[in-house]
């Protein structure tokens, strides 16, 4: 009993953590006000570069940081579009997840002979407890160590967000950017980094799949986890702590697919691949309330005006 | 600058600029990648055009886009963003399969019923979507890609379940002949037919060589009718109210929860009789197993995007986005370039065309700055 208990936390730990990623990407991006539905290309360009960089550098570690690099360049794509350009900053998030996995799978089937999946990394994200072959609740939580960054990162904007000045100005500015402008707060360059960092958080998110839960990119590594932390983000009243705990509850739903999917089920697999979905749009109906939303989200920033 | 900027302000100059400056890009990232631009470009208009059939290709392929283009247009345009026509158009092609290949009626009487079928499957699914969103305020973004998913494996189990697979395969059975859209299906089957067409210069070939239907030709009037009902109609003008001002149209006494559901049930409709032409209109005229999207919901995206949410004009991204997709095919045998950098281009035009809108404003804040400073 207490075997599999351990072992369905450890698995909705280990498939929330790439939601947690993205969704505190998300997070810290629609907090100054920039709405952010390209996370799911980001997330899979981030995928597909720490793959990638991991598979011909051997360094796990490498394509951890280069899948934050990939998202961060993507996320500046975004970033000129809503802040500089003032467009509307859906649409610019739609392009980003055309181009995303566009720009992934083209870049990979250059590199793997034309394959859009990459070969399986040899070296991957390390365990907590190292390499022990332990049995039992000692290896059923013997997790990938991107769980715990993770969680060190939700905890870290919490921190950030609540306790610090910096953390207030961000907020000021996704609530009234007029006022924070009159603080002397600089509106957009301070929105732009905070796009560029949801990037980072979203390519992190990318490679905790490719390079933890399974070892290798293809293109349908990145199903939906983008667009299920982003409600996460809803579900979660737009705080670092609520879109973790919403991310675990997604989690939670997935580890449950992988569960009962193993061996033999009664409940056939696509069906229980139909519930992570499920279960999030059930969430939103019996959870979510209205109007927490940071005020001036979407909305680009002039200079000079006064909304 | 400011002629630019006046230009930039003509909605066809800026989706003509955008095109260009994807396909530039495209041109750039095919160098960096050590293809020749030129002749990439070069093999793709021949892809599109250097044959007719290439061509009945391209406007086979564009038209279940310009369905689901119109769907997403259709829903912008009222405020809505469709991102579940994906799902709309995956739940139309697996109702309208079934219906095609339990129930054998005459072709007078077939197609309606699966056209219809479709519809209202499409119409039902995309309604989900708006009831999400009038009675519990869920954004249509999160609901839509989750039913996306849940679409794709619902697919996925029904066309696998007993009654419905066909042998050892992965699929469904064949819509049965009757059901068909093909344009004159029934003479490609039999020899004197076949001989008779290839007598006919260009069209021949056509309708010999591929699935020339007639999907292409109810996707040009869907869209008239949905441009007429938004332009010249009462209830056009309610849905559109919403879009621009929901505050002003409940003022006036529109009902805008009723408004949502109604827009999401056309919506879902048009994605799903896309589909059930889809369907009825190409081989191999069944459902199998996905392992990805196919994208034509999220090319349908696309499709408006470019045309501005024109109904109008979703005939002609939709037929611009089946070249590309087409004439791409093109670039993997003639140049050796992976055909994904479509995707990119795609990207990137929709990309571009969301910046653009910003530049007029751009170019008149600073080029008008520095003109005031030479004055």
């Amino acid at each position: 009993m207490l075997n599999s208990v351990t072992l369905l936390i450890a698995i909705t730990l280990m498939y929330s953590t790439p939601m947690v990623f993205a969704g505190l990407g998300n997070l810290i991006s629609e907090k100054t006000g920039v709405i952010n539905i390209g996370v799911e290309g980001m997330m899979t360009i981030g995928a597909f570069a720490g793959a990638a960089v991991c598979y011909f550098s051997g360094n796990a570690w490498l394509g951890f940081l280069c899948a934050g690099l990939a998202g961060g360049m993507l996320a500046v794509l975004h970033a000129a579009a809503s802040i500089v350009f003032q467009c509307d900053q859906t649409v610019s998030g739609i392009a980003v997840n055309l181009i995303g996995p566009g720009a992934a799978l083209f870049i990979c089937s250059l590199l793997f002979e034309g394959a859009t999946s990459t070969q399986p990394v040899s070296d991957k994200i390390p365990k907590i407890f190292g390499d022990i072959s332990a049995e039992g609740i000692l290896g059923n939580l013997n997790m990938d160590v991107t769980v715990v960054i993770a969680f060190l990162m939700a905890a870290g904007m919490w921190l950030l967000f609540y306790k610090t000045k910096w953390g207030l100005h961000l907020q000021a500015v996704g609530e009234h950017p007029a006022a924070a402008d009159t603080l002397g707060i600089k509106v957009n360059r301070l929105r732009f980094g905070c796009v560029i960092a949801s990037g980072v958080l979203a390519g992190f998110g990318g490679a905790s799949v490719t390079l933890g839960i399974v070892s290798q990119f293809t293109p349908i590594t990145i199903a939906g986890q983008g667009f299920i932390s982003i409600a996460a983000v809803i579900f979660g009243k737009w705080t670092p702590h609520g879109a973790y705990g919403a991310c675990l509850l997604f989690g939670f739903a997935q580890a449950l697919t992988v569960l009962l999917g193993g061996g033999e089920s009664v409940i056939p697999s696509q069906i229980l691949a139909m519930l992570p979905y499920i279960l999030t749009i059930v969430m939103l109906v019996l959870f979510v309330g209205r109007g927490v939303a940071p005020k001036a989200s979407g909305k680009p920033y002039e200079k000079g005006s006064r909304t | 600058m400011n002629k630019i900027a006046d230009a930039l302000k003509k909605p066809v100059i800026r989706i003509l600029a955008a095109i260009l400056l994807g396909l530039m890009a495209a041109g750039v990232i095919l160098a960096i990648a050590g293809y020749p631009p030129a002749a990439s470009i070069a093999a793709l208009g021949k892809g599109i055009f250097s044959k007719p059939k290439y061509i009945s290709n391209v406007i086979i392929k564009s038209t279940p886009l310009i369905f689901t283009g119109l769907a997403v247009a259709f829903a912008f345009k009222t405020g809505l963003f469709n991102i579940g026509a994906e799902g709309q158009f995956i739940i139309g092609c697996l109702a309208s399969t079934l219906v095609g290949v339990t129930v054998k009626l005459p072709a007078v009487l077939q197609i309606p019923l699966i056209l219809i079928t479709g519809m209202a499957a499409g119409a039902a699914y995309g309604g989900i979507i708006g009831l999400l969103k009038a009675k519990f305020g869920i954004h249509e973004v999160i609901s839509g890609i989750m039913l996306n998913w849940i679409a794709l494996y619902l697919s996925n189990y029904v066309c696998m379940l007993p009654a419905f697979r066909k042998g050892d395969t992965n699929g469904t059975d064949q819509v049965s002949e009757a059901g068909r859209t093909l344009i004159l299906g029934a003479w490609k089957k039999t020899g004197e037919g076949a001989a008779v067409l290839k007598k006919i210069p260009v069209f021949g070939e056509i309708l010999l060589k591929t699935d020339a239907n007639i999907g292409f030709v109810i996707a040009v009037l869907t869209a008239v009718v949905l441009a007429i009902l938004l332009k010249n109609t009462i209830k056009g003008f309610e849905l559109q109210a919403v879009g621009y001002n929901k505050y002003a149209a409940e003022a006036v006494g529109i009902n805008i929860r009723k408004n949502i559901l109604e827009v999401m049930l056309i919506a879902g409709a048009v994605a799903g009789l896309g589909a059930a032409l889809y369907i009825t209109g190409n081989s191999p005229h069944k459902v199998t197993v996905l392992s990805a999207f196919e994208g034509m919901g999220t090319n349908g995206l696309g499709v408006a995007l470019i045309a501005g949410s024109s109904p109008i004009g979703c005939i002609f991204s939709g037929l611009l986005f089946g070249g590309l997709l087409y004439g791409g095919q093109a670039l993997q045998y003639e140049v050796g370039a992976p055909t994904e950098i479509i995707n990119i281009t795609i990207g990137t035009i929709v990309f571009f065309v969301a910046i653009i809108q910003g530049v007029p404003k751009l170019l008149e804040k600073y080029g008008g700055r520095r003109k005031g400073h030479a004055e």
